[in-house]
């Protein structure tokens, strides 16, 4: 035991580790210094207790709790006694997978998310090329960051419920410009076309969030080796090719966790939908997403904890399966990848060998 | 950088084709043309709602009929804030206060627990310190919405709803803000001066208010702003927990009142509770820009 020594935490440098070594030694000849060192060590537990008991008391409890309540007959504001569903144990699962609204709610959440992720990634990846360029360089940069992230900061509820004004029908600031410049005849009511709805909160969510995608990505870009760049810009690359082959590639890990994290708050989106209509998914179910179906299942006035619960362990697996597909896809092809070369060089060596051999027969 | 810009100067004056250099120039001035228009077009997207939103809060309804756009403030300001605080729902006052004590508990329960867990993980050599840290990682994205039934359940079976408590508490448990101080900790804690306080006989609860707390206010800076700017745009939470509790609804939840009735016809007064509502993000916004914008690159964590 060299009580100093895990002081130190993990040097990597040996020369400390061997400075730690020599006071450990000297130090464990005094007996009270050795009591003291261990008993210090014993914080990192006390210190970790607050976060643990939260954790276990706000978080993990309700967790298995909502699992709980998913099998359970849990229903109302003032039922009495809660008991286990003995005849169909996943009886509200059953009920889940058949109802309608939560079947098109989903497709809806996935919809949008695709609408907005995929125009937002490649408006991302467009701005970060531009502002990572080694020539030409984009003046007032700070400028842009500072005016692209800004939406992002502004309360969801009310950039709604402004983008609902804006959209205002028939008299509204989007209607007056559209007719204005003629690419309308007459007003347009967004929120009450389907489609048009969807797209309203897709386009809400891609303008609140590509400034942060674009500053995650630099962010990435500059993290990338300056000597790769060098050797690129030596050897003549134009800049889209360096982008190509070089900062696409190194960005693989923090697109992916950019796609990760954005799915996961995709397919719990409910600030935007909730606020830009009714807040029961007007039109027709357009905007209706999986959190609001939850958060109607309960205080929509019925209080079914059962169907609530069960619905949102159902979007709880998808979002881990789909996790995890994500990343497992990604690590594999790499490692597939390895593999491949690895293979490809030992073929190759076994060539270079055999031809060794054969020109040393011969 | 500079370095390779200026490399690239002395590579382009000593090429030995003019036209090569010409076209390289035609091009690159076509690129900032197009760059230049995109990023403003951009810019503009971002700013004119909020432009239309403070600009029409200042304008008569019947202004706005008119013409929904207008660059120039008009003078019925106090007319629509009139009209909005006269009916009982929508009081802005209560919203500040009830968003700030929610916001401000938050924020401090998250960024001092934090860093204390962040503590534990980096200074200390424990048994599980490892296996915590690995689990830390693992409850990362886990989103909150989809546990809430469980918790608003647990919550009215200990009569906490209608209470702050149960959106301020929580965040004693925020796994983000725990990794980002222990990325910050790690490579910055100066293990000497704790060494030299430990001989000096210093408690480990002294060191850590009296040496680590301090060192780590940049860090703790900039998880306070993520915090309270999260914590105050939250939606979903307090409309469970906070429903029939008329006294402590918070901003967002009032902001979704203006959808009601009342305001149908008046659109000034709608834009001034959505002004109302911004307001202080934008203030906050636009002194601490620097430190936000740094701080998403260092990996602010979705909310």
């Amino acid at each position: 035991m060299e009580p100093f020594d895990n002081e130190k935490g993990a040097a990597d440098e040996t020369t400390t580790v061997n400075a730690g070594e020599q006071i450990a030694t000297d130090m464990s000849a005094v007996p009270t210094r050795k009591r003291r060192s261990l008993n210090h060590n014993v914080f990192g537990y006390i210190f970790s207790i607050p976060f643990v008991l939260a954790y276990l008391v706000f978080h993990l409890y309700p967790t298995f709790y909502t699992i709980y309540l998913s099998f359970t007959d849990a229903m109302g504001l003032t039922q009495e006694k809660i008991s286990f569903l003995t005849d169909d144990v996943f009886n509200n699962y059953k009920r889940i997978l058949d109802n309608s609204v939560f079947k098109e709610g989903f497709i809806n959440t996935f919809l949008i998310w695709i609408m907005n992720f995929v125009p937002q990634m490649l408006l991302a990846l467009l701005l970060t090329a531009w502002f990572t360029r080694h020539r030409n360089k984009i003046r007032g940069q700070g400028f842009f960051k500072v005016v692209f992230y800004m939406p992002n900061i502004i309360t969801a509820a009310s950039v709604a419920l402004l983008f609902n004004s804006l959209l205002g029908y028939p008299v509204g600031p989007l209607n007056g410009i559209f007719q204005s410049i003629g690419l309308f005849d007459k007003p347009f009511d967004f929120l009450d076309n389907k489609l048009a709805a969807r797209i309203t909160v897709a386009f809400i969510q891609f303008w609140m969030w590509y400034g942060y995608t674009m500053i995650i990505l630099i962010s990435g870009v500059l993290g990338i080796s300056p000597e790769i760049f060098e050797s690129a810009d030596v050897d003549g690359a134009s800049e889209f090719k360096t982008f190509i082959h070089i900062t696409l590639p190194n960005l693989k890990p923090i697109m992916l966790y950019t796609l990760v994290t954005s799915l996961i708050g995709g397919l719990t989106m409910y600030d935007i939908p909730v606020s830009i209509t009714n807040g029961k998914g007007a039109p027709r179910n357009a905007t209706m997403t999986n959190t609001i179906f939850i958060y109607n299942q309960v205080f929509g006035g019925s209080y079914s904890y059962r169907t609530a619960s069960a619905a949102s362990m159902v979007i709880f697996l998808v979002i881990i399966v789909l996790s995890v597909f994500v990343f497992k896809m990604l690590s594999d092809k790499d490692e597939v990848r390895e593999k491949k070369e690895n293979k490809k060089r030992m073929k190759e060596f076994k060539r270079a060998q055999k031809l060794q051999q054969q020109g040393g027969a011969f | 950088m500079t370095l390779i810009t200026e490399n690239n100067d002395v590579q382009t004056g000593f090429a030995p084709e003019e036209p090569i250099i010409v076209k390289r120039k035609k091009k690159s001035i076509a690129f900032k043309i197009i760059a230049y228009v995109v990023c403003i077009f951009l810019a503009l997207l971002s700013i004119f709602p909020f432009w239309v939103m403070f600009i029409n809060a200042t304008r008569s309804s019947g202004e706005i009929t008119g013409h929904p756009v207008s660059l120039i403030p008009s003078n019925h300001l106090s007319q629509n804030i009139e009209y909005i605080t006269k009916y009982d729902d929508f009081k802005p006052l209560r919203g500040f206060t009830n968003s700030f004590i929610v916001s401000a508990g938050t924020t401090l329960c998250a960024v001092y627990f934090s860093t204390m867990t962040a503590f534990a993980l980096v200074d200390y050599e424990w048994k599980l310190k490892n296996a915590f840290f690995t689990f830390i990682m693992a409850i990362l994205m886990i989103p909150a919405q989809l546990t809430g039934i469980g918790f608003y359940k647990f919550m009215y079976q200990i009569h906490l709803t209608g209470s702050f408590l149960p959106l301020i508490l929580p965040s004693i448990a925020a796994a983000s803000t725990v990794f980002f101080m222990r990325q910050y900790m790690k490579p910055s804690l100066p293990m000497e001066i704790l060494q030299s306080a430990r001989i000096d006989g210093a408690g480990e609860i002294r060191i850590f208010h009296t040496i680590v707390l301090p060192l780590m206010k940049p860090a703790m800076a900039t998880q306070a702003i993520f915090a309270f700017v999260n914590s105050w745009n939250q939606l979903f939470m307090p409309q469970m927990l906070l429903l029939s509790a008329k006294e402590k609804k918070t901003m967002p939840m009032m902001v979704s009142l203006l959808r009601g009735d009342i305001y149908k016809t008046e659109y000034g007064s709608i834009y001034v509770g959505l002004s109302m509502s911004v307001l202080p993000l934008f203030v906050i916004y636009f002194l601490l820009s620097k430190y936000i914008i740094a701080g998403v690159a260092l990996g602010g964590v979705k909310g």
